[in-house]
Order: C-alpha cells, then structure tokens, then sequence
C-alpha cells in the first residue's frame, strides 16, 4: 500500500510551494548594493588572431567603471579540467590553456574578448559596442574528422594537433575482439551521428560577485549545480583565492541538466573584477549568450559493429568513435566519451568481448561536456540501434533477441568486459513489463488500423543500463579523475527536536528538499515538517561535490543517512541515561526512545532538549549538543536499469512522427518518493524525445552557430510529446547503499533516443521503406520523407 | 550564400559604366546606405542600415573593386561590421555587355554572415539578398533612366495588385495577358 509519510510516500514537492508563487530565490533575484553590470564582448567568428583590441572610446562612455581584456587576467590561471585521460599509448591528453578571456586568438563564436563593467546594463552593452577589435580570421576547424588531417588548421596552435587523445577501452581486448569478429557468423554495422545538443535550462546562467576589503574576501552566487566544486576550483587554480576567503552561493537554480557543473569563465571574470572595480559585479546570461557560452552536448560520430553466433548470441562489439570536444576542455568533457561511456558498452548484455575506441577532437566550437546522461545516452543509442538492426537482418524479434543476451538475474554481481561490475538488476523482469504494459501482443491489429488512415505504424523497443551514483573516490582517481566523488552532510539537530540537514548535494529541480527531508522523518520517525534541508552555500553547507549523474539520493543520501545514524546512536546514549537504562535496551520507534519490553519511554524532543539544556546529563561520557557530519564515499557505481518501448506513426505525405505512444519500465532499486521519481522520468523523456525528433545544434563551415536561438533550435513542447506510461515496480535494491537506491534523473533522456528512432525504422520496414536502415537524428519531417523517396 | 542573375538596363553601357563606378550613384542605389565616400581606385567607405529578420544594424565597412576590366567587368567585394549585429561580407562579380535596349548586367554575388545575424537570420539571408539585389538595380535604373524605372515600377506595383485579386482564380488579367 502506498506511504503517506517517510520513504516510499509520494509527499508533495515543499519547494514548488515556493516556485509556483513567484518566491523562489534565484541567482538574479541578488541584488547588491553598490552593484555593477558587465557585458562580455563577444567573438562573432570561430577561430581568428587578435591583431589590436582599441578601449580607447568605450572607456570614455558614460558609467564605464573599467574594461577589461586578457592583460588583466596575465597573472590568472586557465579555467581548469577536472579530468585527465590517459590514451591507449600510455600517454596524457593534450590540455591546452582556458583563458577567462580570450588571448592572443579566438576559438569559437560566443568566446568572451573583452569585458565592460560599467554603472547599468545598457551602458555597459553601449560600451561593449564601441570596442574595436581586429582580428585576421583564420580558417575554421569544423568537421571532426577533417580536423585529423596533417595539414588541418590547429585550434590551438601550441599543441601538436587537434587531436585530444587517443582512447582505446579494453585496449588488451583489441586483438581478441579482431579475432572473435572474423569467427563469427554475422556482423552488423552501422555508422551514426549523436547530435550534438544545446542544454538550455529554463534559467540562463548568471553571476554576481562582490569583493569585501576589509575581511579580504569574495562571495559568489552564482548558478551551479555544485558551489564546492566552483569554490575550488577557481579558488585555487584560476584567481588564487583561499578556500576561507571565498564563498560560493547556489541559491535556487533553475534547471542544470549538466550545463551548471562546470567552471565558466564568467563566473572567474565577475569575482576578479569585484575586487578591482571595488563594487559587486553582477553578470545575467542573455538566451543568445547561453546558445553560445553554454557548453554544448553529445556530438559524437560513431561506427559500430556487433558480431553474432548463428543463434544471435552477441560474440563481440566494437566501436569507433569521434568525440567533439569543442575549442576547450570544459570541467569534465574527458570523462564523458570515455569513462562515463566505453564502461557502458555491455549493456544489459553477456558479450564477452567488447573494445571502444575513442577519438577526442578540438574544433573551432563551442565546449562540449556533460548533458543528462553524459556518456550513457551515446553508450546506449549506438548499443540499442545496432541491436535492433542486427535483430531485423538476422530475421530476429527484437525483443527475443535482447532477451538471448540479457544477463540473467542469477549472474549478479555480473562483471563486464569493460571494467564495471552490476551489483543487481532484472532486465527480463523489465522487459516483462514493458510488453505488458504496451499491449505489445495486439501491435499488429494497431498497425493495421493505422494503414486503413495511410499511416505508417512502428514500435520500438531499447533497454539501457546506467552507471549511476558517481563514483568510488579510489576508483575514479586511477581513471583520471582530478576530485573525489563522495558526498556530505550534516544534520543538526534542534534544541525543541527540529532538524536541519546541511546536504553537499545541490537540487536545481530534482526535489531534494521534499525526498530528503522524507528519509531523516522515516529514521527518527518524526513529521517531515521537522525537517529543513539547506544546501546551496559553501558557507553552511561541509564540502561537497554536488549533484549530476543521478548520483544525489544515492551517495547524498547516504551521507545525510550516515549522519542521521550517528545523531541517532548518541540520542540512544542521551536517551539511555535519561531511561537510567542501558544502552543496549533503547528502542526508537515513531519519534520515542523506550526500554525493550518497559512502557518508560521519552520522546524525541526530550532527548533533543536534553542535549542542549544538559542539566541530567551524562556530561563526564558525553559531549553536549546534537549535531554531526558524515562524508560517504560509495563503493561501487549503482546501475539503474530499464525497458522503454516507444509507438509512433509517420505520415508518408509530409515524413512528420507522431509519437502515440511511450512506456518506461525502470528499475531504479528502493524508491524514496514515488511521484518525484515519476517527474524526474517524465523530464528524461521529453528532453530524450527532444533529442530524437526535434533539437540539433547546427554549425555552418565557418563555424557560425546557425542555431542560435528558438527560432532554428527546436525545444521540445507539450504538444511534441505524449502522455507517458511510468513504471518502477520492477525494483532489485542497490546491494552496496544503505538506502538501497539506484538514482533516477538521467534514467528518461538515457533510453529514449534509441526507442523512437527504433520505432520509426520499424514503421518505415514495415510500410515497405525497406531500404531504411537508419536515419541520424533529429528525425525531423524533412529527413524521414527524403529517406522515403529513394 | 550564393546568387546569380542579369538585369536588362535602359541605358548605355558607357553611362551604366560610369554609374557602377560613381560613388553618388552607388549610394543612392544600395538600399539603406546612407554615407558612401572613396574613389574606384582607392575603395569605398560605406555606412549601411539594414533589417535582416529580426535583427536591425549599422554597418560599417570597405568596399573595393578589382579585377576592373575597363567598361566591361569588375569585382566588388566588402565586409561590413554591424557590431553586436554581426558582421556581413561578401562579393559579386558584375559584367557589362551590349544589349537590345539598353545594357546587360549579369551578376554573381556570393555572401555570408556571422554572430547575431547568422545565429536569428541566416534562413533569411538568401531572401534578403535577393530583395536587396533587386532594389540596387531598381534604383540603378531609377538613376540612369528615371522614365523607364518609373513606369516599371508602377508597373510592378499593379502586377501586384493584380495577382492578389487573381489569387486562385483560372482567368488570367489583363496586364498578365498582356505579359504573355
């Protein structure tokens, strides 16, 4: 029966209260006295020399305070990369220099060249205009492939070519793979494109910076998904500033989705510029810098091939892939063609040989990073396409032929040929129900009734597995990793018994202050409305890494779980001595401590009041007070897992896909509240469906962004997408968290790409258009009806 | 961006000539220039306004001719910068010849734009430029022969009007019988 109270209850979101009146608090909404305004001079080509820039007039503009160029930032570091891959050779990536502003050349339209702080907004924008800046254009490194040519034009002219690294994942494997292909008694193949993406968040980014003289010290607020992580790393690699005289705040942030990790230069610029300017700087994206200054995602070219036994058996998988990386290393764009991707390779299957193989690329573009799912969703498109067109030429249902391969439930813990071992999961479980609740049996009779309205029917079926819960802190450092990925929390709990948790996690929509909250009630067995979670503020909060990679409940939690048993633990002592009973005996149930089999018993906000006012207390044993810390470092991934199947109708006429339907059946483990965990899918899916039918960032051959705003940049709308069917019923607990939870965020952009563009393929076989194999996406009308006509 | 046409001009090809190289001339004929100064041999400054979609800019830039093949061809070519507009550049080649009633131009324009203007209009850029091609010439005939320019133009604008009204119907008006 479903909880009105505690884990497993579908309690309404606290914050949306704020949100849905107008309250909520964010980056924008500070003000600071004294405030300033900078606008970024722009570069307006993608790759160029800087001959002069000429200040002179826009600092003699009214309000201009001061401007600003990479001279000022000489003795500044560049913006940082978290990650650092080691190529199949042995060797480090190539790691080229971020200036905050640009330096001596520009590498990519939107780059910032120059900066004008001035008293207003318009006066700054006007001052920006008046800047003269010289540049020799210079031939745009644009195609990925072109850019690996000998004689290519180089980004960045002090490496030896664009080329980032070289990665191969088994690279012991290679040879083996090689062979088990030329055994084998079928090979598909299949070359893709995983458009690249625009992230665009409902809130652009912004930043507001302000420098107090007298303690030395900077506050930043500023719209990330992870304050600590900005705190360090533009307090100690760009601007030299000490942990203790800096402050991040990420108050309520509207939307991330990957895009808000990362360092961005705006946010070195305005906390630099408070200090010299000597008045708080205050920085709001316009949507057109977001298209441009955000990094950007996906943006991979792919050859895939899967060797088969005569039964379908999957044999051996390889691939080749070209990973954009854009004009720059973002935070963390290394890790996610490589370790957030060739780990994922197996799937949910058993082949025992898989080799990846990993070109990372410079171009004259914007950076590319993480974007929900990073990594997984281009691990799994490529996977769940191969096997839907090896499933059509070998003459196998599709559906049969992932069963064939499934890792069945008894193999875990299951170790892959690529490194990860999968503690649990039930993918025929899934699978089950994903058929079941798509009445796949009656497809036909659809279909059918679809051709009588000269429609055609398809139906599409992916199964994904994910690597969530980043990550193992020893694990990720032998991978590259330049941080540790644990997480914190402190609960501090009230004289009167209320509790605030102070959680490293940060939410930006995920509903952390409701979920949270609902775990801490459940342990103590307390209303929820006891219960605040603050996060957001390197000031309150103790340090941690944040929140991307669905990995907040599953190593946030457990941290804030962690911690709540230690309040617990010293409770029982206070409890025991207020019981006169031994430690041993105490029982917390429903917010009361009692004796085993006594009725002496004293509630909550006894014990609680006990350890602030310790007149009886047992001063000699214990401390007074009712707070503690706990970092957790979790020891494996956890693996959400799951079976999307996904109906659609193409109009031969016109090419337009409608979608009919969309059923996900997810195995997210132990779910802490239902109805959140339902929206965190629905958004996946829309973002996913985006992905498949609609969004695609288009550069042209000089390296203009051509797609630069919501006229040529297809967002998905409710009318794109249809009602969802949301299942996660199917639930093989983490063995390795003490919640038992897997995460769920990144679950619906994940595995809905290959589901559509599965059923579209299927419903272009099926209405005769055998010659279509595969279509890159977005599958927009234009590309499905031009694929039909040859 | 790439256009090709020709243009039938009322008037010989000396003066169409000396028309292409007289900066007064040019800065009445290209829509929305509002300062042209220079010579042929030395280039033009111009100070242009234009609208592209939504995006409405000045821009500032040089123009040179080369390849000048005395009174029968040259290439003109310029980059304008319109600030946080963007920028435009672009080229044409432009040849002259002898034509029944007056002068033939053939002209092939090559053109691209970035920042601002590509990011919102560059699905527009090809229709602007064939607008803006069309108003040069327009306004080229309205300087070398007023008469001819003045009664194409009403012309033009009755056409208009015409297969508006004619919109969907078989029959065809009289000023269409007439064209054909």
């Amino acid at each position: 029966m479903a909880r009105d109270f505690g884990i497993g209850a579908s309690s309404k979101r606290r914050e949306d209260v704020r949100f849905l009146t107008g309250k909520g608090r964010y980056t924008d909404d500070f003000n600071r006295p004294g405030q300033t305004h900078v606008a970024f001079l722009r570069s307006q080509v993608a790759h160029g020399r800087i001959l002069s820039i000429n200040t002179a007039a826009a600092e003699a503009m009214p309000g201009v305070l001061q401007v600003f160029t990479a001279a000022d930032f000489a003795d500044a570091g560049g913006l940082p990369c978290g990650w650092q891959v080691t190529d199949r050779f042995g060797n480090v990536m190539q790691e080229p220099k971020h200036p905050v502003l640009a330096d001596g050349k520009v590498r990519h339209v939107g780059e910032p060249i120059v900066a004008v702080v001035a008293e207003t907004l318009d006066q700054a924008r006007d001052a920006a205009e008046a800047i003269e800046v010289e540049i020799e254009e210079l031939p745009a490194v644009m195609d990925m492939r072109a850019a690996l040519a000998e004689d290519a034009p180089k980004v960045h002219d002090d490496l030896t070519s664009n080329l980032c690294f070289d990665w191969g994942f088994v690279e012991e494997n290679k040879a083996k793979v090689g062979e088990a292909f030329a055994r084998a008694h079928h090979v598909t193949t299949l070359d893709l494109i995983n458009n690249r993406l625009v992230p665009n968040p409902m809130e652009p980014r912004v930043a507001l910076a302000e420098y107090d003289a007298a303690g030395d010290s900077y506050t930043l607020y500023t719209t990330s998904q992870n304050p600590h992580v900005i705190r360090l790393l533009m307090g100690a690699f760009v601007l030299n500033i000490p942990e203790h005289r800096l402050r991040v705040v990420a108050p309520d942030v509207g939307g991330g989705f990957g895009a808000k990790i990362y360092h961005y230069a705006e946010e070195a610029f305005c906390t630099r510029a408070a200090q010299m300017v000597g008045r708080p700087v205050k920085w709001t994206s316009t949507r057109a810098e977001a298209f441009m200054s955000d990094a950007h995602g996906r943006d991979h070219v792919t050859r895939i091939e899967l060797a088969l036994d005569e039964n379908g058996k999957f044999l051996a998988l390889r691939t080749d892939t070209l990973a954009n990386m854009g004009a720059y290393l973002s935070t963390f764009a290394p890790a996610v063609p490589t370790w957030l991707h060739g780990t994922l390779m197996a799937g949910n299957y058993t082949t025992p040989l898989i080799y990846v193989n990993v070109k990372a690329i410079f171009t004259n573009t914007v950076p590319v990073d993480a974007y929900r799912g990073a990594g997984r969703p281009e691990a799994t498109y490529q996977l769940e396409r191969v096997i839907d067109k090896a499933a059509r030429e070998m003459g196998i249902d599709p559906i049969e032929l992932r069963r064939r391969n499934f890792i069945q439930p008894e193999q875990f813990p299951y170790q892959t040929p690529v490194a990860v071992v999968y503690d649990t999961g039930n993918y025929q479980a899934t699978m089950d129900r994903v058929v079941e609740m798509t009445d796949y049996h009656n497809f036909e009779a659809r279909r059918a009734e679809s051709a009588a309205r000269g429609k055609l029917r398809g139906f599409g079926i992916a199964h994904y597995i994910e690597a969530c819960g980043i990550a193992p802190s020893n694990l990720v450092g032998q991978l590259g990793a330049r941080a540790g990925l644990y997480e914190s929390a402190t609960v501090r709990v009230n004289a009167t018994g209320s509790i605030t948790v102070f959680t490293g996690s940060h939410s930006h929509g995920q509903g952390h202050e409701t979920t949270f909250a609902q775990v801490v009630a459940d342990m103590i067995g307390i209303p929820e409305s006891q219960i605040e979670i603050a996060h957001g503020d390197t000031a309150n909060t103790p340090m941690g890494m944040g929140t991307y990679g669905s990995r907040s409940i599953a190593v946030g939690g457990s941290a804030m779980v962690k911690a709540t048993n230690k309040i617990i633990a010293k409770a029982k002592k206070i409890a025991a001595h207020l019981l006169e009973a031994s430690e041993g005996d105490i029982e917390l149930k429903d917010g009361k401590f009692s004796v085993a089999g006594t009725d002496r018993s004293v509630d909550w906000s006894g014990v609680t009041l006990a350890a602030y006012v310790p007149h009886n207390y047992p001063l000699e044993d214990l401390e007074p007070g009712l707070e503690e810390t706990a970092f957790y470092d979790p020891s494996n991934f956890t693996y959400p897992s799951g079976a999307y199947a996904c109906e659609v109708e193409v109009d031969p006429d016109t090419g337009k896909v409608e979608i009919l339907s969309f059923a996900a059946a997810d195995d997210f483990g132990n779910v802490i509240n239902p109805m959140i965990v339902e929206g965190q899918v629905h958004g996946g899916l829309a973002q996913g469906i985006g992905q498949a039918l609609l969004e695609v960032a288009v550069y042209d051959d000089e390296g203009q962004l051509l797609t630069g705003s919501y006229m040529d940049y297809a967002m998905p709308r409710a009318d794109d997408l249809p009602m969802y069917q949301v299942d996660h019923s199917c639930q093989t607990p983490c063995t390795h968290n003490p919640l038992g939870v897997k995460g769920c965020g990144e679950a619906g952009a994940i595995g809905s790409p290959p589901a559509v563009v599965n059923a579209v393929i299927d419903a272009l076989q099926r209405g005769g258009h055998d010659h279509v194999t595969h279509l890159d996406m977005p599958l927009t009308p234009s590309r499905v009806w031009a694929a039909m006509q040859r | 961006m790439e256009l090709a046409a020709s243009r039938l001009i009322a008037a010989d090809r000396a003066a169409v000539w000396a028309a292409l190289n007289d900066p007064a001339v040019l800065q009445a004929a290209i829509p929305g220039c509002s300062e042209l100064t220079g010579t042929p041999e030395e280039g033009f400054e111009a100070v242009v306004t234009q609208k592209i979609g939504p995006v409405k800019a000045t821009f500032r830039g040089a123009v040179t001719l080369s390849e000048v093949v005395e009174g029968e061809s040259y290439r003109i070519a310029g980059e304008g910068k319109g600030g946080a507009a963007g920028f435009a550049k672009g080229g044409a080649r432009v040849r002259l010849s002898d034509a029944e009633g007056g002068t033939q131009l053939d002209y092939e324009v090559e053109a691209s734009v970035g920042g601002k203007l590509a990011q919102l209009g560059s699905r527009l850029i090809d229709g602007v430029a064939r607008r803006l091609a069309d108003q040069f010439f327009d306004n080229l005939q309205a300087q070398l022969a007023p008469d001819v320019a003045a009664a194409e133009a009403e012309a033009v604008e009755v056409a208009e009007a015409v297969d508006e009204a004619e919109a969907g119907k078989e029959t065809k008006g009289w000023f269409a019988r007439l064209r054909s």
